[in-house]
């Protein structure tokens, strides 16, 4: 599209924009609760919350580049950057978070069937049906290819035992998208096949964990003599490990994004520390080190920007979302250190209304698991120095 | 932003790549050391990279430069990194030349930029003074005397200011901080040139009363909106050598761990130094970000390209340091000969990480401007 059917684009979208967001969906969120996550069980924060899903949902705009027929609007990622910037612009909330928009969606596009297309994008994009992903297990965390949940061949479908975990808010998902062991006579990348199955299905049991941050995003999920359908496979069976990579890719480039939205770390030292007469702040050292973040923060930004105008000029971004991966949760981990070191004493009252319930500890604590979860940085820098660099025996 | 190089800067690069690789390999900067040239950088080669268009790679098209702005000009300094390339690049084409442009009257442009441009004339800007880069605490002065001035201080880590045949000296009025022209040859101008430990030149000038004519002075007695354009420029373009210097030490480094073996293996299979060699990497693909958003800001007028220069050179200098460092270090016992290049790396990165501002500096830089 040309430079000015783009702007001519921007007009439309700022006017439907104007006219179909609600004057509730153009404050900032207070909190997790007020995050859209859609599904059979989901309860609406408001009204306005419903309708903007709605009507987002109905113009196809909740997944733009997505073809019509599967409930999005056919748009090129142009156009989808311009309806985003246009949001951003009014604070317009996300309609919906979805880990079908962001992980499963991308995969099914790719690998699914017609069927499988039909069924499932629709639902995904009009917020019907929440997913979860079943990947990691107690012994297959980093080792992910040495997972065991085991699917038994029973003709025109599988019975599945096993355990899953860190399943995020397997507990509040209708459906999961799950590696299982279809083979184990070959090496442990073959064998491992990509299915779908109901969370309601009998013998499916999700338990919440409770974190360091005592939060329980994360669940431990348990199979018991499953029916799956082989219809719900996704892929050639035995080959899932292709798909399970290609999602960890999307995953990835995802983690690695960080927050933006968080007020800069110097704002919130000057706030808790003070300045010297000099204008500086009253800890040097710490100055030094929140002035060395911000500035990695911006280049990192500009590498998320130029990685994704490469992969858009025709140019794969593969093992590069290992780069990103992994930069982009260290240097989150280490903002959160700095706005500890900046909040003193402030920062570590747990429950009280002046801390919000201890909202920056908890967040702090939360991004420990940056680095670990969907791989560690050690397995990242494994990936760069296999795949990019080429080193031997990587 | 233009973050992705477009067509022309494509060709421009890989037309720079083959030309420093083939006229000015590491090996050109060796003989210069060795021969103890006396300019200490190759006339010949400037003048090729004048024919080139590379000399006028940041001058506009009607005073006979090529005007492809301070992108293109990064991804030549890239290549030169990468080579160790002695040149009055930085000095003439880069920062003479960005003075004229920004603060020369339109008599001074039309006399000295096509001149730049054409490798006719080197210059030299003298800026810095004491052990560190400080434009703020500039103590030369210019003051009124005649139709002209007279000039009193001493400047340091000039670049290519003993082979300059004009000087620019930066210098205190009573309006504000102001360039001037000067005679290298002119009574009371004291040259010495200072070898580096990169083997590439600078030199302490010292000015005892040196008088010049009221037309010396480049554009106005206040300067000071030209001289953060000149900065950020320089700042810029040392930040996309650094990337060429670090990147080379980093991409030589990683083909000497797969080569090179112990205990049987190649050490480039062993974890310690496979995981440090991936954050290598990473740190100078979001070091490459860093130049190509501050360079495109300040081709593109952002207001804050300027920050962006700064915090660019303030990465880059931190990120190519940790690439010669490691690359020195898994090299090994052969890493301290002078016979391998690495070394060569070693000093030239500690060179250009000074030069302009080391990290600190341009943190503190980042700090005042963010009022913190």
């Amino acid at each position: 599209m040309s430079e000015t059917n783009l702007d001519t684009f921007r007009g439309e979208v700022r006017t439907w924009l104007e006219a179909n967001c609600p004057e509730e969906m153009r404050t900032p969120m207070q909190g997790d609760w007020d995050v859209c996550w859609g599904g059979r069980n989901f309860k609406f924060q408001s009204d306005a919350q419903k309708v903007w899903l709605e009507r987002m949902a109905a113009k196809g705009w909740t997944v733009p580049t997505w073809p019509k027929e599967y409930g999005g609007a056919g748009l090129t990622r142009a156009e989808e950057k311009v309806i985003l910037s246009e949001m951003r612009k009014i604070n317009a909330r996300s309609p919906l978070t979805s880990f079908g928009i962001w992980m499963l969606g991308p995969a099914l596009l790719k690998f699914g069937n017609e069927a499988q297309k039909a069924e499932h994008l629709p639902q995904i994009a009009r917020g019907e049906i929440r997913w979860c992903q079943g990947y990691s297990e107690p012994n297959a965390g980093s080792d992910l290819a040495a997972l065991a949940t085991k699917a038994e061949d029973k003709g025109d479908h599988w019975i599945v035992n096993g355990q899953k975990v860190w399943t995020s808010y397997a507990d509040q998902a209708d459906w999961i998208f799950c590696l299982v062991r279809t083979d184990n006579t070959q090496g442990k990348h073959y064998g491992i096949s990509f299915v779908l199955f109901d969370m309601e299905t009998p013998g499916v049991e999700a338990r919440p964990i409770k974190l360091i941050s005592g939060r329980s995003p994360f669940c431990e999920t348990f199979f018991d003599d499953v029916k799956v359908l082989k219809t719900n496979l996704v892929g050639e069976e035995n080959k899932g490990w292709t798909i399970a990579k290609y999602l960890l890719t999307h995953e990835r480039e995802g983690i690695g994004g960080g927050n933006s939205s968080m007020r800069p770390l110097h704002e919130v030292a000057a706030m808790s520390l003070g300045l010297d007469e000099m204008a500086r702040l009253s800890d040097p050292v710490l100055r030094t080190k929140i002035a060395e973040a911000e500035i990695d923060e911006w280049a990192f930004n500009l590498t998320m920007s130029r990685k994704l105008a490469e992969s858009k000029a025709g140019q794969s971004m593969g093992a590069d979302s290992s780069m990103l991966k992994y930069y982009g949760t260290e240097l989150n981990k280490r903002k959160f250190e700095l706005m500890m070191d900046a909040s003193g004493h402030d920062g570590l009252e747990w429950e009280s209304d002046r801390s919000q319930d201890g909202k920056l500890a908890r967040s702090w604590l939360r991004t420990k698991a940056n680095s670990i979860e969907g791989g560690t940085s050690e397995v990242q820098l494994n990936i760069i120095s296999k795949h990019i660099l080429q080193l031997p025996g990587a | 932003m233009a973050l992705v190089l477009n067509e022309d800067e494509v060709m421009l690069r890989d037309t720079a790549e083959g030309f420093f690789a083939t006229k000015a390999p590491i090996k050109a900067l060796r003989t210069l050391r060795d021969t103890n040239d006396e300019t200490g950088f190759d006339r010949t080669l400037w003048s090729e990279m004048a024919d080139m268009g590379f000399a006028g790679i940041a001058i506009g098209e009607d005073h006979g430069g090529v005007d492809m702005g301070f992108q293109a000009a990064g991804l030549l300094a890239e290549q030169m990194g990468r080579n160790l390339t002695a040149s009055p690049f930085l000095s003439t084409a880069i920062l003479a030349a960005t003075v004229l442009r920004e603060a020369g009257s339109d008599d001074q442009k039309n006399t000295w930029l096509p001149k730049i441009a054409a490798g006719e004339t080197i210059m030299a800007v003298a800026l810095d003074e004491g052990p560190k880069h400080n434009p703020a605490g500039i103590e030369t002065t210019a003051v009124k005397s005649g139709n002209g001035f007279k000039l009193n201080g001493s400047k340091a880590m000039v670049i290519d200011g003993h082979a300059a045949d004009t000087l620019i000296v930066a210098a205190k009025t009573n309006d504000g901080l102001a360039f001037f022209l000067v005679d290298p040859k002119a009574k009371g101008v004291a040259i010495e040139r200072t070898i580096m430990v990169d083997a590439h030149n600078a030199a302490r000038i010292d000015l005892d009363d040196v008088e010049v004519d009221g037309d010396a002075l480049i554009g106005e007695t206040n300067s000071e909106d030209a001289l953060r354009k000149v900065l950020a420029a320089g700042r810029g373009v040392v930040a996309a050598e650094l990337l060429g210097a670090g990147g080379e030490a980093f991409r030589t480094t990683v083909e000497y761990i797969k080569e090179r073996k112990q205990f049987g293996v190649p050490v480039g299979s062993f974890q310690a130094l496979q995981h440090r060699s991936s954050h290598l990497y990473t740190e100078l693909e979001i070091s490459r970000s860093a130049v190509l958003g501050a360079l495109s800001a300040l081709d593109a007028g952002d207001p804050k390209a300027d920050r962006y220069c700064s915090m660019a050179k303030s990465k880059l200098g931190d990120v190519a340091k940790l690439a010669a460092l490691e690359g020195v270090q898994m090299f090994g016992g052969v890493g301290m000969t002078d016979e391998y290049d690495i070394g060569l790396f070693l000093k030239r990165v500690r060179v250009l990480q000074e030069l302009l501002g080391d990290a600190a500096y341009h943190q503190n830089e980042h700090a005042k401007a963010n009022k913190f």
